[in-house]
């Protein structure tokens, strides 16, 4: 059933507050999401007031600052610092978003920072994505072929062919879109969510793949597929600016041209 | 404590290899009530000032008892397929989900058979 209040031991308590040091003139809040799995502890918010006149532009930033300087407990998954890996996506300022690409002057009052939204929490903004990776791997991203390989060089791809691609395979799995979608918070462990379906559709829409009838049978599923009711939290929230529900729109297209309804 | 491969619980059960029907049969039943509820607004507006015997004469015209019967059959195909989603979404409970599909879909023909009878009811004067 649908609920509506976290249960006990999810509730957020008040944290710490970490001030500013003195002398700071341009202070912003970040109030930061913390739960640690060694201590029996509700998860609280802490308080950190950050001198932006001595800190980076984006939330990362201010986040690793918090982490070098202010307090190296408060854990959270970064890499590449330039949206490419998709490794720091938490809610910021209550949507999903890449701390590495968000701005810090795009956020009005204090900076929210949760991890995404209705997934395990591993520990403070770092959440458990075991499902999610293996919801992927159900989908079996990999050219699948019956047609022999070419002795003596690749297969080859129209530059027609090539375009359709765009606006798919920019998808960095950082699963913003997925744990923005209401439907995937409901019944996520049976729908495969915007961020999977549109990775299942960039190989339905690649002219080398042979296997559009397998992915297609595997996908026509009432939760897995048919979950998607359109709700455009995913398109919204995607930081690489890609269309999770465009590309499940067309999967739906795709079944029904094989039906010929 | 789980100790199941992340991957066997996303593979779960496989595929239904069904859901395009359902899928368009509620878009499909959508286009036709935009047409079936302009009749009724049409017949309303007729009907407004007619009392029991004009109205049902409107009613017993075959055209009209058509437009009717297809309203209402449409109408709670309709319903019927949004409530098995909105109970596919939010109930997740093994035994209330199949008893409230059940009710659902029993709801809804008992409604149609009834209302077909009723308009040929009037429809052949019986």
């Amino acid at each position: 059933m649908a609920e509506f209040q976290l249960p006990k031991n999810s509730r957020i308590g008040k944290g710490k507050t970490f001030k500013a040091p003195a002398g700071a003139k341009n202070i912003k809040v970040f109030r930061i999401y913390r739960w640690s799995p060694d201590d029996d502890a509700n998860p609280s918010i802490d308080s950190f007031e950050i001198d932006l006149d001595a800190c980076g532009p984006m939330v990362l930033d201010a986040i690793i600052k918090i982490k070098n300087e202010i307090d190296p407990t408060l854990t959270f998954r970064r890499s590449c610092r330039e949206g490419i890996c998709g490794s720091c996506a938490m809610n910021i300022d209550g949507t999903n978003t890449l701390a590495c690409t968000k701005p810090i002057a795009e956020i009005k009052g204090d900076v929210k920072v949760h991890p995404l939204p209705h997934l395990p929490v591993v520990k403070d903004i770092v959440p458990d994505l075991s499902h999610f990776y293996a919801q992927y791997a159900t989908i079996k991203p990999w050219i699948r072929t019956q047609s022999t390989t070419p002795p003596d060089r690749e297969r080859l791809q129209s530059k027609e062919d090539r375009e359709k691609l765009d606006g798919l395979y920019e998808c960095i799995l950082c699963a913003c879109c997925s744990t923005s979608c209401p439907s995937y918070w409901w019944n996520g462990d049976r729908y495969l969510g915007p961020a999977i379906l549109l990775q299942a559709y960039r190989w339905l829409a690649d002219s080398r793949d042979e296997a559009s009838g397998e992915r297609l049978d595997d996908l026509e599923d009432p939760f897995r597929l048919y979950r998607c009711h359109t709700i455009m939290n995913c398109t919204k929230t995607c930081p690489k600016g890609l269309n999770p529900a465009k590309a499940i729109a067309e999967t739906k297209k795709l079944l029904m041209t094989r039906r010929g309804i | 404590m789980n100790m199941r491969n992340p991957l066997a619980t996303a593979r779960g059960l496989g595929s239904a290899k069904e859901g395009v029907h359902h899928w368009y049969a509620q878009r499909a039943s959508a286009l036709m009530l935009i047409v079936l509820v302009g009749w009724l607004v049409f017949a309303m507006i007729r009907l407004s000032d007619a009392d029991h015997a004009a109205a049902s004469a409107f009613i017993a015209q075959p055209v009209n008892a058509a437009f009717l019967i297809l309203l209402l059959v449409t109408l709670l195909y309709h319903a019927m397929l949004g409530l098995q989603v909105v109970i596919e979404d939010y109930v997740h409970h093994a035994v209330l989900e199949v008893v409230m599909h059940f009710l659902t879909r029993a709801g809804a023909f008992f409604g149609m058979a009834l209302g077909i009878i009723h308009v040929l009811k009037l429809a052949l004067g019986a």
